[in-house]
């Protein structure tokens, strides 16, 4: 196996784009290493992005915030800006692994390991978050629900790979949340998991609300239904039974050792409840 | 046993005090040599081809493609390890399962192995092997495994345990049966029956540590072992013996040990290792993967259990019955009959019966878990038993308490009890603090009992003194929970000198007599003994040495406070002489000076314990937190208090993991879903509140300082406890350990829809 630490992002897309056989990109290698000991995956060639400064760095500009590909999610939860603005985006990230995988784990890396269960995805999705991806032929953006397209596959082309998270500007009274399922309170896996994204008036009307569900279906995905019963009203029992319901009619689990199939559909819709209950909070609404 | 090891009731200095353990430091800084940390020069990798079936015949192996690869040394099957064992059974079952010889009998079967230069090599090696299998039907399932039908293990197997013989082969492998009186006339006079059927899931000890060993066989047929074992006296018996050496040409160096709760008193891969040594005549480090460990080493058993307790209205058991349906893997154990026994040991009972199923199955072969197969048969009991107190509206404690056993009753299993902790812990829950504390919204209290033999068996030990007059003690059970700490203080104690002045080690195989390993909590039992009569015998030399340097008859020389005191009108104004002053004359008054003891430790005492739990459920997901958890127990004598703290709540909290989350999960193709710790989940630090716990001391007659073994007990009453914790606060019976969130919530909804026809009925 060969090993690259390339320290500029135009060394790292020649080195993908020259690689032969199978081909890896490391930021914190807590999904890759673990795979590579468990003998899953047997990697020609891996490059490690971390030496690449830019992939570190946290900005805000008016165009939003951009979180570099190599960022941990440790330093994400760190970082007050990033929190204001994002609550559920940073929590759903630091509920990856343990504090010692938080010190590594990246959100970059949870997104293009594209499991349907991953934590940071359903929050990012609810984000209306995009995804810098550098190549060959260059720049280009996506949002973050196109990039997985299906179990621990991505729409990533030969030579690509993400470069930052771009999270939109803030509205004010605004805010996110995240919540999962798992039978233990940490270092476990969703097995089932609800982000809620919304803003309100003056008056306590939704306005504007993005939702999405994960470890559901095949990938992380959004519910326009619930958004549909979010915006234009304020959250009461009703509102959130109608959530709850089109939470767990937009889903399309499997039976598998985490979860049923009946499980997930019915706690999907508490989840999401709860986490539209826990963003209107946040945002400042009253009842 | 001799009179001298009776309990005597003296005051204690040392004993019950909580100094910091020998070991500790070592362990936190990282220098404490585990299982894989030994490394030898031109050691070799070993790795182990399993089998990817539940069941199958194995029609060839081919290894010569991976014989063939450079860096390859050795390349073993069945082959090279011959059947020796005689017509012995279970050696030839421990053979059988430390490599496949005709069959296959689950995923994860050990079918070849390989010893190469580097681990790379080694698994590039395995893939070369190419394993011919005839694919068979398989059975993972207990109830399905006993059901008309199901796919038969082995051919040749007839229950034992029934009379006549039984006609057809099944999974059956053996039925035992407990008790005493007539259960029909003692149902007969119950005014509440209750009659239901548990089942729990297959569960593993879960220690941090694999399995990992450094073998080396020389070309003289000599060989070392370096492993981390609960055992390495039956470590070197089991090899010696399945690769046809003498026992003392083996000797096992047994190192520091990453938990082992009974999965480390049984060989995995040690024999395979030596194979490989002998074969590539150079050492072979083989260390399991997690994965390995979850599918071929040591879980306890999945069990079905049905169970019928009566009483009267007045809080009188008038009879108990159960079937214990307990799996043991693909060969014959006797877990099902453990669970028979251990079922009604807390209670007085006039009229009880038992019967133990062993029943095979296409998993990794059964080993111990920490009391193993009681906590499953308490659950059954003690849950049945809330609820008969439920149903004659008494008081759960005072139900227990009218119905405990005590000195003298005669025990479901047999034996008469001497002098017991059940009632007194029992009485120490009624009057914890915690069982009237108030309980916050969707929160439920339970309580549950749990019982364990505790065992002695064959032990010695040897204790030394340095020409500095310090200590060093020899003892050939292994530490797995602070026995080295503990030990100390009993040899300091009979030497009358300060803790800090003894040293206990672990002795390797050539070092002392046979010792049984540390299981059914015998270690600090056990090896305090052989200690006390170590130090007493030192004592003597002692005593004799100092009658010498002062010239005096011996009976005129008392040990007092660490010094020989000489005693009577004549000699009683000469100074003590100190234990270090004695050793440092030992050249000239007859050498050395040591004591020894060799015994077998007759008489551990029986152990009880009471816990107390609250749990607090989300109604809406049915995930369940434990908000509060107290265990009770008596531990005869504590020697250093806080390690059986230590006990009592890592007993604890293993119990809490069984009963909320872990299991083993199959697929329907018989292969095990989730061997790894993500998805078969022991619980973290914030899954568990903080364990509180409370010492009983009921002295053990049969010790001299009245110890009681403590390490296992406390794994027996979590799941019941939980389970009657969850059933309080939502008024469900909770049937199915683990209790997991989804099994919560279908409980939830049955008792919800129950409730809405009771009132559609009204």
């Amino acid at each position: 196996m060969r090993y690259e630490a390339p320290l500029t992002t135009p060394e790292a897309v020649e080195l993908l784009a020259s690689a032969k056989g199978r081909v890896h990109v490391l930021a914190g290698g807590t999904d890759l290493i673990v795979r590579m000991k468990g003998g899953f995956i047997e990697p020609d060639v891996v490059v490690d992005i971390k030496r690449i400064k830019d992939m570190h760095v946290i900005r805000k500009s008016a165009a939003g915030i951009s979180i570099g590909a190599a960022t941990s999610c440790g330093a994400m939860g760190k970082h007050s800006v990033l929190k204001k603005a994002w609550p559920g985006v940073v929590e759903a990230a630091n509920l990856i692994g343990s504090d010692q995988v938080q010190g590594r784990c990246t959100m970059a890396g949870n997104l293009c390991n594209a499991s349907p269960a991953a934590d940071s995805v359903p929050a990012l999705i609810a984000a209306g978050a995009q995804v810098l991806i550098v190549g060959p032929r260059g720049e280009r953006r996506l949002p973050v629900e196109k990039l997985a397209t299906g179990p621990g596959k991505t729409s990533l082309k030969k030579g690509e790979l993400v470069t930052a998270i771009e999270l939109p500007p803030r509205k004010v009274r605004s805010a996110d949340a995240y919540l999962r399922f798992t039978p233990r309170t940490e270092m476990d896996i969703a097995v089932v998991s609800a982000a809620v994204n919304l803003t309100i008036d003056r008056k306590n009307v939704i306005t504007d609300a993005r939702v999405a569900l994960g470890a559901v279906a095949i990938k992380a995905i959004r519910v326009p239904a619930a958004e549909k019963a979010l915006i234009g009203n304020t959250l009461n029992e009703e509102t959130l039974a109608a959530v709850a319901k089109a939470c767990s009619a937009a889903c399309k689990p499997i039976d598998d050792k985490r979860g049923t199939v009946e499980y997930r559909t019915r706690v999907a819709g508490v989840l999401a409840k709860r986490a539209a209950q826990a963003a209107w909070t946040r945002a400042g609404g009253k009842a | 046993m001799t009179a001298d090891t009776k309990f005597t009731g003296q005051t204690f200095k040392s004993v019950g005090t909580r100094p910091l353990r020998p070991d500790g430091i070592d362990k936190v800084t990282g220098r404490a040599r585990y299982g894989a940390d030994i490394d030898l020069p031109g050691q070799l990798v070993g790795s182990i081809l399993r089998s990817p079936h539940p069941h199958a015949a194995i029609r060839a192996i081919n290894t010569s493609k991976a014989e063939a690869l450079q860096g390859v040394k050795a390349v073993i099957t069945a082959a090279d390890l011959p059947d020796l064992t005689n017509g012995n059974k279970e050696l030839f079952d421990i053979l059988d399962n430390c490599m496949a010889r005709t069959h296959v009998y689950y995923d994860g079967h050990a079918v070849a192995a390989v010893a190469a230069v580097d681990a790379v090599t080694a698994r590039k090696a395995l893939k070369l092997i190419k394993v011919d299998y005839e694919i068979l039907p398989h059975v993972t399932d207990v109830d399905e495994a006993v059901a008309p039908g199901a796919p038969v293990l082995h051919k040749k197997c007839f229950t034992q345990g029934v009379e006549p013989k039984p006609k057809k082969p099944s999974n059956i492998a053996r039925r035992s049966e407990f008790g005493h009186g007539d259960v029909d006339a003692g149902f007969a006079k119950a005014d509440v029956i209750i009659e239901r059927t548990f089942r729990t899931e297959q569960t593993h000890q879960g220690y941090i540590e694999p399995h990992a060993c450094v073998a080396s066989i020389s070309p003289d047929g000599s060989g070392e072992l370096w492993v981390c074992t609960q055992g390495h006296f039956v470590f070197r018996q089991h090899c010696a013996e399945l690769l046809g050496m003498d026992v003392s040409k083996l000797r096992v160096t047994p190192t520091e040990i990453g938990g082992g709760f009974g999965g480390k008193t049984h060989v995995w891969a040690e024999p395979v290792a030596l194979a490989l040594s002998r074969k590539a005549n150079r050492p072979v480090k083989l260390v399991m993967s997690r994965d390995e460990v979850f599918r071929a080493s040591g879980p306890t058993s999945a069990t079905s259990i049905d169970i019928r307790i009566g009483v009267t209205k007045k809080g009188r058991i008038t009879a108990g019955d159960a079937t214990l349906r307990y799996t043991s893997g693909p060969y014959v154990g006797m877990w099902a009959e453990l669970g028979a026994m251990t079922s009604f040991a807390c209670y007085d009972m006039k009229h009880v019966r038992t019967v133990g199923l062993e029943v095979l199955v296409n998993r990794p072969k059964t080993t111990a878990y920490r009391a193993p197969s009681a906590p499953m048969a308490a659950f059954a009991v003690e849950s049945v038993i809330d609820e008969l107190a439920g149903r004659i509206g008494m008081d759960p404690v005072d139900l227990r308490i009218r119905n405990a056993a005590k000195k003298g009753t005669r025990s479901s299993y047999g034996p008469v009890y001497g002098p017991i902790g059940i009632g007194p812990t029992l009485k120490a829950a009624k009057e914890h603090p915690h069982m009237s504390a108030p309980l916050g919204e969707n929160q439920g209290r339970g309580m549950a009992c749990g019982f364990w033999f505790n065992f002695g068996g064959q032990t010695c030990t040897d204790l030394n003194i340095a020409p500095d007059g310090t200590v060093s003690l020899t003892v050939g059970t292994i530490d797995v929970g602070g026995a080295r700490a503990s030990l100390a203080l009993v040899a300091a104690e009979e030497l009358g000198i300060p803790y800090d002045q003894v040293r206990t080690v672990v002795g390797d195989t050539s070092t002392l007599g046979y010792n049984d390993m540390t299981d059914g909590s015998r270690g600090t039992f056990s090896s305090s003994m052989a200690t006390i009569m170590s130090a007493r015998n030192a004592i003597s030399i002692l005593k004799e040495r100092a009658a010498k340097m002062w010239d005096i008859p011996v009976e005129k020389v008392i040990w007092e406070d660490g010094c020989a005191k000489a005693v009577g009108k004549k000699h009683g104004n000469l100074a003590p002489l100190s234990l270090a002053e004695i050793a440092e004359a030992a050249p000239n008054t007859g050498g050395p000076i040591a004591g020894h003891n060799e015994l077998v430790a007759d008489g551990a005492g029986v152990s009880f314990a009471t816990h107390i739990c609250d749990v607090e459920v989300d109604p809406e997901t049915g995930r369940t937190q434990v908000v509060r958890y107290t265990v009770i127990q008596d531990a005869g004598k504590a020697v250093h208090p806080t390690y059986v703290e230590g006990q009592y709540q890592g007993g604890a909290a293993q119990g809490i993991g069984w009963a909320l989350n872990e299991e083993y999960v199959y697929g329907d193709d018989g292969r095990l879903q989730n061997a790894g710790f993500l998805d078969y989940r022991i619980p973290v630090c914030s899954d568990l509140p903080m364990i509180d716990t409370q010492i009983l001391e009921i002295p053990n007659p049969n010790h001299p300082y009245g110890i009681r073994g403590v390490g296992e007990t406390s794994i027996v009453p979590p799941l019941a406890a939980i389970g009657n914790a969850v059933s309080n606060a939502f008024g469900v019976r909770m049937t199915h350990v683990p209790m997991s969130a989804p099994r919560i919530l279908a409980a939830l909804d049955e008792a919800q829809a129950a409730a809405s026809e009771d009132v559609e009925t009204a």
